[in-house]
């Protein structure tokens, strides 16, 4: 794009510039829109599965719901409460939001059509996911409230008990892409098993997805464990003392988390922008659909999750983390460097 | 011009929270200064191409060391006056530091002046190997030459990790801890009983 901007005679500055924040909007402006269509998606699948109908009153089938929701916040009055510490009060939603829109930075679209094509872009994705816990942490402490104060906690042991076994699982598959870059992590799963484009249908690496997709829902708090929030115990968790437009980022950052964790989901292990199967009449479609395709599926999963399993205790979480995940994680790094040194996978 | 301007955005930033950092009166608000410092070193190093190295300090330092640092500052109540109070008896102490440290900081600004630490240069040109990613360059230079000091780091700070648990682990008594595998194995028919008992006579438990 920069050397279409540079055709119309711009300097390569604002050329770089300029196309720049064109990708920028690209991803951000679709995101923002599928993020409210998710929200909608969401409460009806959710509905579904206890047998109601789900938001079906403002537009056809109710699909304005989340346009209405966003009007109805932006309308209201923003409370600060005068315990709170104002500025950190007024910052912490801004960074929950602004880093769940950070990290599709790196997601490829299609082959090379993404906004940074940059060598560590994995690193990248897991050091901006680290990120999220801190909108939640200020939140909570600068509230001066004790609810949300005990959702702070909560979220920082959480979030960094699931990094740990994520670095390993993402180890495992970088290992066998040979490679930090996610186009070149989808170009590796090309053909990857007979036919199959996707690690997953890898017998050493299937495990390590499902184990990645349980710990995406506890990185983004989602049900099961959605302990942050748990309404039965904090009364909202760190989003208790906020409203209006401060709360309605955070409904959207989580939900462009989850997203973003669907998607992560989709390129490590099921292909990314690949069809699912090698045949050359699937790659008329083009890649990007077949990314959205393997979103939705898994955001259905996650909902379908959301639905059905009920929230775990706080030390069952950590228990899972700790002693279930992380050695079990640990084990196959071993034995998937060790096949891949075995077979000569690096030769 | 956009190396320049991003160099003097990130530096400037840097220098200033790292200062507020010290000065902030709030501990919280200085963890957070000390969070965006970290950051901005991490930009800076992948204005130099050193893009691994910049992803590992913000994955390590920002997404966990800080995280904690956080956590357990948050969690403090500190009194400022009785902070105050041991000032002028530390003052000497903190003033030798600060000497020792600012001498280390010139020696090393001389050493690389002076050519004695091949550091590679700040435009970035030195920063890899030609055809090889900093990566890929990091892994091979520290999986061949410095395996032994890299494995001994990691024992090291294994050895670390199972001495603090060992330290601050406190058998306790009268704790009924959960058996997860007992309770999946457990059967309805281990559980419950069916029975139809006569009127009047009730159930013997």
């Amino acid at each position: 794009m920069t050397a279409f901007f540079q055709s119309l005679g711009l300097s390569y500055e604002w050329a770089w510039g300029i196309s720049t924040i064109c990708g920028i909007l690209l991803i951000a402006l679709p995101l923002m829109l599928g993020v409210a269509m998710i929200i909608y998606a969401d409460r009806k699948i959710w509905a579904a599965m206890a047998l109601r109908r789900g938001p079906n009153v403002v537009g056809p089938l109710g699909l304005l719901q989340s346009f209405a929701d966003g009007l109805k916040v932006f309308l209201q009055e923003t409370i600060i409460p005068s315990a709170a510490n104002k500025g950190l009060f007024l910052i912490a939603p801004i960074i929950t939001f602004t880093v769940a829109l950070m990290a599709w930075a790196v997601i490829p679209f299609n082959s090379g059509a993404v906004l940074a094509d940059v060598n560590v872009g994995l690193l990248y994705v897991l050091a901006i996911s680290s990120l999220g816990v801190y909108g939640v942490v200020i939140a909570g402490w600068s509230s001066n409230s004790k609810y949300p104060f005990f959702s702070a906690m909560r979220a920082s042991a959480q979030m960094i008990s699931y990094e740990v076994s994520i670095g390993f699982i993402l180890i495992c598959v970088v290992l066998w892409a040979g490679s930090f870059n996610l186009n070149a992590i989808v170009h590796a799963q090309k053909d990857h098993v007979w036919i199959i484009n996707g690690f997953v249908a890898n017998p050493l690496l299937f495990p390590m997805w499902v184990m990645f997709l349980i710990s995406g829902m506890a990185e983004t708090a989602r049900a099961p464990f959605d302990l942050t929030e748990a309404e039965s115990e904090l009364v909202a968790g760190y989003q208790t003392e906020y409203s209006s437009m401060s709360f309605a980022l955070y409904w959207l950052g989580e939900y462009a988390n989850v997203l973003l964790m669907c998607a992560l989901n989709a390129t490590l292990f099921w292909g990314g922008w690949l069809p699912p199967l090698d045949i050359p009449v699937l790659y008329l479609v083009p890649g990007f659909v077949w990314l959205l395709l393997k979103i939705l599926f898994f955001f259905f999963v996650f909902s379908w999750v959301k639905a059905t399993v009920p929230r775990y205790r706080y030390d069952q979480l950590m228990r899972l983390g700790w002693k279930v995940f992380l050695p079990v994680s640990l084990l196959f790094v071993f034995v998937i460097s060790g096949y891949l040194m075995a077979t000569g996978h690096f030769a | 011009m956009i190396q320049a301007f991003a160099f003097y955005l990130f530096a400037t930033l840097m220098i200033a929270s790292g200062a507020i950092t010290i000065l902030a009166r709030n501990p919280v608000h200085s963890v957070l200064w000390l969070i965006l410092a970290f950051f901005n070193a991490a930009g800076l190093m992948v204005l130099v191409g050193a893009e691994f190295i910049a992803m590992l300090l913000i994955i390590v330092y920002v997404g966990a060391v800080a995280v904690l640092f956080l956590f357990v500052v948050m969690m403090l109540d500190i009194d400022f006056a009785e902070l105050r109070a041991g000032f002028v008896n530390n003052f000497p102490l903190g003033f030798v530091l600060a000497v020792v440290l600012l001498a280390e900081l010139v020696l090393g600004v001389g050493a690389y002046r002076a050519g004695a630490l091949p550091l590679g240069v700040a435009d970035g040109s030195g920063a890899a190997a030609a055809g090889l990613s900093n990566t890929a360059a990091i892994g091979a230079l520290l999986y061949s030459r410095y395996l032994f000091l890299f494995e001994a780091a990691g024992v090291i700070l294994l050895v670390a990790m199972i001495g603090a648990i060992v330290l601050t682990h406190r058998q306790r008594s009268g704790v009924r801890g959960q058996n997860i595998s007992k309770q999946v194995a457990r059967r309805p028919e281990d559980a419950t009983i069916n029975v139809q008992p006569e009127v009047g006579k009730g159930v013997s438990l």
